[in-house]
């Protein structure tokens, strides 16, 4: 479970996060849905340990999460705005190398969840640099998948997809759900997923 | 499903460092710039001079060494830049994995690519100041021990400035002071091998620096991109 108590951020002069609370349990995902420039990229920032809170209590099962990082960020999946891919390789050596830095997967698996993603039929050896966005996001979702975490912070990961990569990105975060995942999704096209523990949260003042 | 890592600190490492090979090895422009602009600067001492081959072997050392400072300089830039401007540096924060290691391997990689080959030019480029065949091991052995202190200490200046849209000159300021040291025993060492003496004292001196920069750097570099990606 993730628990967040009366978290204050200040950036320069602007009080963004005022006393901020919530939680997420697992198998749920909350969806800030908040205007621009409210501090939904900064919230998911402070939680994964990038930014320094004010004050306030960011809790992983229960323990703070700066108390143990690696093992809090051995954990967490972190997809932001940049989907940082690199536009000399292609996608397969891009998946290889970013799960080199926690977990073993063999090329199958690479290969299943490029397929997964719809980005499994492009020319293996194309450069990622030659992808759309839309379609480097589905490289960094395919990568989501295999890092096998259990609290995923997603930073506007509908962005640049088209109708079949937001399905693909709901079908992603449905199973992520179902297997008892985590997920705190920043987003304003809000993802659509029927059936599945989905809370919004219009604004930051309003409650969680 | 609350996987733990399942590779350890230094498979990662290693896997940063073979992504950082292949990376450079598709773009070859970006680390050949420093080599060149190193042979070109310090190329450019003879034809300014008197072509006097006491006058030359009496500035070799200052003209390596300070062909070498800058080039260094100018590889530094393009240390974390891409990575941190790619969100790369922010996964490998977010890894689970020690950054400081992770940072070391991209610094390993950044001396492979620039200061390896700096040290290996540098003592044929002596030869054109009239140096002796056998200084070679010598200089090689400065240039060598001199370039890991310029990388590792490098990387923490690249780090502090990583933020920063034009962070070029700030990072020169904030780095040659800390690598006057660097530069006074290089040289030293340097002028001791082409004299045909012994350079064994200045040599030991940067080996010791070399591995004051390997203790402290990485995790002062750790820290400042840290600083530099909030």
């Amino acid at each position: 479970m993730l628990e967040v108590r009366g978290l204050h951020l200040w950036r320069g002069e602007r009080h963004l996060l005022q006393g901020l609370g919530f939680t997420v349990a697992s198998g749920e995902a909350l969806q800030l849905l908040w205007p621009n420039g409210t501090g939904k990229t900064s919230l998911l920032r402070c939680i994964a340990g990038l930014l320094h809170a004010d004050s306030g209590d960011i809790l992983w099962q229960g323990r703070p999460a700066g108390a143990d990082p690696a093992a809090f960020h051995a954990a967490l999946a972190y997809l932001a705005h940049e989907p940082a891919l690199k536009g000399d390789l292609t996608a397969l050596e891009n998946l290889r190398f970013s799960l080199g830095l926690r977990v073993r997967a063999g090329e199958a698996a690479l290969r299943a969840a490029l397929e997964a993603a719809g980005v499994g039929q492009l020319d293996p050896q194309q450069p990622v640099r030659s992808f759309s966005a839309g379609q480097q996001k589905r490289v960094a979702l395919a990568r989501l998948s295999l890092w096998g975490a259990r609290l995923w912070l997603l930073d506007e990961p509908a962005a640049n997809l088209d109708a079949a990569g937001q399905a693909v990105l709901a079908e992603f975060l449905s199973r992520h759900l179902a297997a008892g995942g985590l997920a705190l999704v920043a987003t304003h096209q809000g993802v659509q997923l029927p059936g599945m523990p989905l809370r919004h949260w219009r604004t930051p003042r309003e409650a969680a | 499903m609350n996987a733990p890592l399942q590779v350890g600190a230094f498979a990662a490492a290693r896997s940063v460092l073979v992504r950082d090979l292949l990376l450079a090895f598709r773009r070859p422009g970006e680390w050949t710039q420093p080599l060149a602009f190193f042979v070109i600067v310090v190329l450019l001492f003879p034809l300014a001079l008197d072509p006097e081959p006491a006058l030359l072997r009496t500035l070799a050392p200052a003209a390596l060494w300070v062909g070498l400072l800058l080039a260094s300089m100018l590889a530094l830039d393009f240390l974390f830049r891409e990575d941190g401007r790619d969100g790369t540096l922010e996964q490998f924060a977010l890894s689970g994995q020690p950054f400081s290691v992770l940072l070391l391997a991209k610094t390993v990689t950044h001396w492979l690519l620039t200061g390896l080959p700096l040290a290996i030019v540098g003592p044929l480029v002596a030869l054109a100041f009239g140096a002796p065949a056998a200084a070679i091991p010598g200089v090689l052995a400065a240039l060598l021990l001199g370039s890991v202190g310029l990388s590792l200490v490098g990387a923490i200046g690249a780090g502090l400035t990583l933020g920063l849209r034009r962070g070029g000159a700030l990072l020169s300021l904030l780095l040659l002071p800390l690598l006057i040291p660097t530069l006074i025993f290089g040289a030293r060492a340097t002028q001791l091998a082409m004299l045909g003496e012994s350079a064994a004292v200045p040599l030991y001196l940067l080996g010791a620096l070399a591995v004051l920069a390997l203790t402290l750097a990485p995790l002062a570099a750790a820290a400042a991109v840290r600083i530099s990606l909030e």
